[in-house]
């Protein structure tokens, strides 16, 4: 069957790696393509980058970017962060990227899913949705979490796979930032009502939460930042550890 | 020296494959012309060629076909020359003769069989993702000798009508055709160039380095 996949994410801010707890007190942190290929040598099964530039030409530099990692690495490569429109899309993808992740710009005018997916087809575009509980729903969020919408996550991400999305990168926002865990209620829902891959993120802080995305939460693959970023989990370590409970993990 | 050309009509991320070969050559130190394009004498002055394809397979066919004569000459490569030819993803899927994507759609036709909807109820669709390819075909195993996982993303598989072509087998759901094989041409239903050195491994092997 197919292996669960482990997948680190890059905060990229005007072409450098940044690292911080929740965007605050970024601190350069090094070169994305030595970084990205650093992660492909240790077993990452997918990179993601995150442009986190707050400028139209500093996204420009991110297309450079994933030109210089396209030389290097040789595993999917998903870019996320800003992406408004088809020529965006096209240009990530001609630079290299394999997927791209749209969040705002798909809640603001849901058509560009099935548009680029269309034209580029549906597996390179993964819909990210930034989900928070309110009662006894989640709701999504957007501009990187700072807007609330009227949005159910569940419905929305029901609409973005009918609309054509390859793949859901879901973020609990309860959870980012926490190191308790993903939010495997959540993740549940989600993988069990939808027929797409779901890629869990956020909260992830020790190797049994890995464990339990995959378990419990049912995710088709496990991304993670700061735990591999500040090195408190290598992903050998993880792939080991759930090697070692019968998960299916590639070498 | 080798001349690779990817074959460009329109198709996703075709840059990483030419990456790939540059890599290879790089690391092997060999010269290789590693060429994207859609041009006739480019195909014509080939060593080897790549059949790329993202998306659906009728949007792929008909990025074919919208260059005059690019059909003709390609298959003056493989079928009259019978010089190398890998398809990969919906490139290796074209080289079938039908596809049941969105309806009946004629393929290149250059290898028995038709491609058709992973079956399973309960199957998470696309299968993407890294997964084991098995070889199944001992004299007939150039471009992979041992069994290894390598990165999947696609929703429909190669039914090869004669077992003969069937090189290696994936188990998702049912166990599916994921290297075809006939002559000089092969096709791979992964992204070898998206699978780590395992996958450059396998480029390499078809281009003989």
């Amino acid at each position: 069957m197919v292996k669960k996949r482990i997948i680190p994410c890059l905060d990229v801010k005007d072409g450098r790696v940044v690292k911080g707890i929740n965007f605050l007190n970024l601190i350069d942190a090094g070169d994305p393509v030595e970084q990205a290929k650093h992660y492909s040598d240790n077993g990452a099964d997918e990179i993601c980058f995150l442009d986190i530039s707050a400028s139209l030409e500093n996204r420009d530099t991110m297309i450079n970017v994933v030109k210089k990692t396209a030389n290097e690495v040789f595993i999917p490569l998903t870019v996320g962060g800003g992406i408004s429109s088809i020529e965006n899309i096209q240009a990530l993808l001609k630079a290299g990227a394999d997927k791209v992740s749209i969040n705002s710009a798909a809640i603001k005018n849901p058509s560009i899913i099935k548009e680029a997916s269309e034209y580029f087809g549906n597996q390179c575009i993964v819909v990210a949705v930034d989900a928070k509980k309110h009662n006894n729903d989640w709701f999504v969020y957007s501009h990187g979490g700072t807007k609330k919408t009227d949005l159910l996550a569940l419905s929305w991400i029901e609409k973005a796979q009918e609309l054509g999305a390859g793949e859901i990168l879901l973020t609990s926002m309860d959870k980012d930032g926490t190191k308790s865990g993903f939010d495997n209620e959540l993740l549940g829902k989600v993988s069990e009502f939808i027929k797409i891959p779901v890629i869990a993120s956020g909260g992830v802080g020790t190797l049994d939460h890995f464990y339990d995305g995959v378990v419990k939460g049912k995710a088709d693959a496990l991304l993670a930042a700061s735990v591999f970023h500040f090195n408190e989990i290598s992903i050998k370590e993880v792939k080991e550890y759930l090697k070692d409970k019968n998960i299916s993990i590639r070498d | 020296m080798k001349k690779i050309t990817i074959v460009d009509y329109g198709s996703g991320n075709v840059l990483s494959a030419q990456k790939s070969f540059i890599k290879i050559a790089k690391d092997n130190n060999i010269d290789v012309e590693v060429l994207i394009s859609k041009k006739i004498n480019d195909v014509k002055n080939s060593t080897h060629i790549v059949l790329p394809g993202q998306g659906a397979f009728s949007t792929c066919m008909n990025g074919l076909k919208k260059t005059d004569g690019l059909i003709d000459e390609l298959s003056e490569f493989a079928l009259i020359k019978k010089k190398p030819f890998l398809g990969i993803c919906v490139g290796m899927q074209m080289l079938a003769k039908k596809s049941e994507e969105n309806g009946d759609h004629e393929g290149l036709g250059w290898i028995d069989g038709q491609i058709k909807l992973l079956p399973g109820d309960n199957l998470k669709l696309p299968h993407m993702g890294w997964n084991l390819v098995i070889p199944t075909n001992s004299k007939y195993n150039n471009l992979i000798s041992t069994k290894n996982d390598y990165y999947f993303v696609h929703s429909y598989y190669f039914e090869c009508a004669d077992k003969d072509n069937i090189l290696a087998e994936t188990k998702y759901g049912t166990n599916f055709t994921s290297i075809v094989g006939k002559e000089n041409i092969y096709g791979v239903q992964f992204h070898p160039e998206k699978s780590s050195s395992q996958g450059l491994n396998l480029l390499k092997e078809f281009i003989g380095v």
